[in-house]
């Protein structure tokens, strides 16, 4: 029998009491996992923005809208290799619930700023032959069971078309990939000259533009430079690298990073005093049976490791149940569909491993001194 | 004593010399041993009795090393116990001696054959090789058929047996005993005191048996009498 059988024999003592000490913890895990998720799915894109791009917008609000023709004085700026334009469609797809971005793009460039979206070479054709034709990200087309030649009725809530409706079908021609696990394959592209053409209002009007500069070191420059080209005129720019506008949106829902750390925070609290309880109350009870441990030859280093690796065992095992799950669970991905991307990191992986051993340290280092310290002679008489 | 005297081989395996032992509860002091000198020696049955309070318990300790004396020397197979410390203290009990209770004190959640085991895994030997040193520690007390039953399943003689078989497993210099009989009807108690008697006289076991019972004492090959902290070979009236 090895020191392990003698802790696995303690923890199976009172089952219930370490059930549902167990069960605690392995929701906290879980509940870590989630979280972990839902955080890399807010702050992932922050990034992987490209280092080379710019998003350049109206200096008052991304809801202003932008001139068509800024996109020449753009590329005429020393530093500025390439400048395509999106803009905010705002359709609904059979229900409100069913949320993913829509954009009118420039097909060609839009895909060449872009790179890290994948869009096999015959779709890329067929959508370049298509006035009509879009493309969609992996995951919303598995949200919805898209497949292509699917005919995509959106209803857009701000652009009506010439006949007036607000009914917009496109034709669906392509399904991009992601190049790394955090690309967001959510977003819907269709074309911008379909868009332009058929649109009411805001003609010759774009919502934004992506900017690729040349060296990244100088992106700083280059955006004062496009914001210094269009000051003073009716549609001021404000320019800034992609990475802060992605941030500028997460930050609108909350600093996402202190909302899950404040949650994990309390949770681990809680879950900290109720291991920590359990442990102790196991120590107590046990008294009389450290004493006669320590009668028989164990010492008071050997009586303290049985009990912190008694708390750590418990929390590992939590601990790695919980992470386990919440593995699972978020590899079937984002259960709502609307997130960009929804995944466990490796890394918060192994932290959690680490916080579960710590939770065994913390918890059982008081009732393992107190182990220690036991007095034999004293002990033994509370048998 | 000095050390010197405890080391010389005169035979003795257990020396307590002038060994005095007070306890302090709160502004109180309790003498609870006084001046007290004890010889036994190696392969002797000695039966410890005394009345309740007497201190019977706490010179059994302070002879296995659980607790030390006041004042005064313990010797242990030539060992000063009194002056070794906590760690080596340990270390010197598990394998010297060998302990059994009055209430058994088995781990509940442990089966007997685990139970004898505990003192085996602070040795160096295998798990095959303490698998041998159990089954003929249950075998001396004749319990190998129920090693596989945890201590509710078996009564309070078996219970005791299983804690003689867990004092003896690793073939200690000194078993001590604590009222081994203290918590069981006569018949089991008999059992017990057989199976101590057998270790004495068959396997040349030196054992130190605390009991208030003359009828336990009668077994031992010597009886000593504590009373207020002091010993005599006279029964006190």
């Amino acid at each position: 029998m090895s020191y392990l059988y003698l802790v696995w024999s303690n923890l199976k003592r009172k089952k219930l009491r370490s059930l549902l000490t167990l069960l605690s913890i392995v929701v906290t895990f879980v509940l870590f996992g989630y979280l972990s998720a839902i955080k890399q799915a807010l702050t992932g894109g922050v990034t992987m923005a490209g280092a080379d791009r710019l998003i350049v917008r109206h200096k008052v609000s991304i809801i202003q809208l932008l001139p068509e023709s800024y996109k020449a004085r753009m590329e005429r700026i020393p530093g500025v290799v390439l400048a395509t334009h999106q803009t905010w469609f705002g359709g609904i797809y059979q229900d409100p619930k069913n949320f993913f971005m829509q954009n009118p793009v420039v097909p060609e460039e839009f895909l060449d700023m872009h790179p890290e979206m994948l869009l096999p070479p015959e779709q890329k054709q067929a959508w370049l032959k298509t006035r009509t034709g879009a493309i969609v990200g992996r995951k919303t087309a598995e949200r919805f069971g898209w497949k292509i030649g699917d005919k995509i009725p959106i209803q857009s809530t701000i652009w009506a078309q010439k006949d007036g409706k607000r009914l917009w079908v496109f034709d669906l021609v392509g399904i991009y990939d992601g190049r790394e696990k955090n690309t967001d394959t959510t977003p819907f592209f269709f074309r911008y000259d379909y868009f332009e053409e058929a649109r009411i209002g805001g003609k010759g009007l774009v919502g934004w533009y992506t900017i690729r500069v040349k060296d990244p070191a100088q992106a700083a420059a280059v955006a004062q430079k496009v914001d210094a080209e269009f000051e003073n005129s009716s549609a001021e720019t404000k320019t800034e690298p992609e990475g802060a506008f992605i941030q500028g949106w997460v930050s609108q829902v909350g600093d996402i990073a202190l909302i899950t750390a404040s949650i994990l925070g309390a949770v681990f609290f809680t879950i900290l005093l109720v291991t920590g309880n359990t442990m102790s109350q196991s120590v107590r009870e046990r008294t009389g049976e450290l004493g006669v441990l320590k009668a028989i030859g164990f010492t008071n280093a050997q009586v303290l490791a049985l009990v912190l690796l008694e708390s750590c065992l418990l929390a590992l095992l939590g601990g790695t149940l919980g992470l386990g799950l919440a593995w699972l669970a978020t590899s079937r991905g984002d259960p709502t569909g609307m997130l960009p991307l929804f995944y466990f990191p490796h890394r918060d992986l192994i932290l959690g491993l680490g916080f579960s051993l710590a939770l065994g340290v913390v918890t059982g280092v008081f009732p393992a001194l107190q182990a220690m310290r036991l007095r034999v002679a004293d002990a033994l008489r509370r048998m | 004593m000095s050390e010197q005297t405890a080391n010389a081989g005169n035979g003795m395996l257990v020396q307590v010399d002038g060994v005095e032992k007070v306890f302090h509860r709160g502004s109180e002091d309790i003498h609870v041993l006084r001046d007290l000198h004890l010889q036994v020696p190696a392969g002797e049955f000695l039966a410890l009795m005394g009345p309740s309070g007497s201190g019977k318990s706490t010179l059994l300790n302070l002879i296995g090393g659980l607790d030390r004396p006041t004042n005064g020397t313990v010797a242990v197979a030539g060992e000063r116990v009194d002056t070794l410390s906590d760690r080596r203290l340990a270390a010197w009990r598990a394998r010297h001696i060998g302990f059994v209770f009055q209430l058994y004190n088995l781990l509940p959640v442990l089966t007997a054959e685990r139970n004898v085991e505990l003192p085996l895994l602070l040795t160096h030997l295998s798990r095959a090789e303490r698998r041998k040193h159990v089954d003929a520690a249950l075998a001396v007390v004749g319990l190998l058929d129920r090693a596989k039953h945890f201590p509710r399943q078996l009564s309070g003689g078996e219970q005791q047996r299983v804690g003689i078989a867990r004092g003896i497993v690793t073939d200690p210099t000194l078993l001590l005993c604590d009222e081994p009989t203290g918590d069981l009807d006569r018949k089991a108690g008999d059992g017990i005191l057989d199976l101590l008697q057998a270790l004495n006289r068959e396997h040349g076991k030196t054992i130190i048996m605390v009991t208030h019972d003359p009828h336990a004492s009668a077994r031992a090959s010597r009886t000593v009498y504590l009373n207020k902290g002091q010993l005599s070979n006279e029964p006190v009236t």
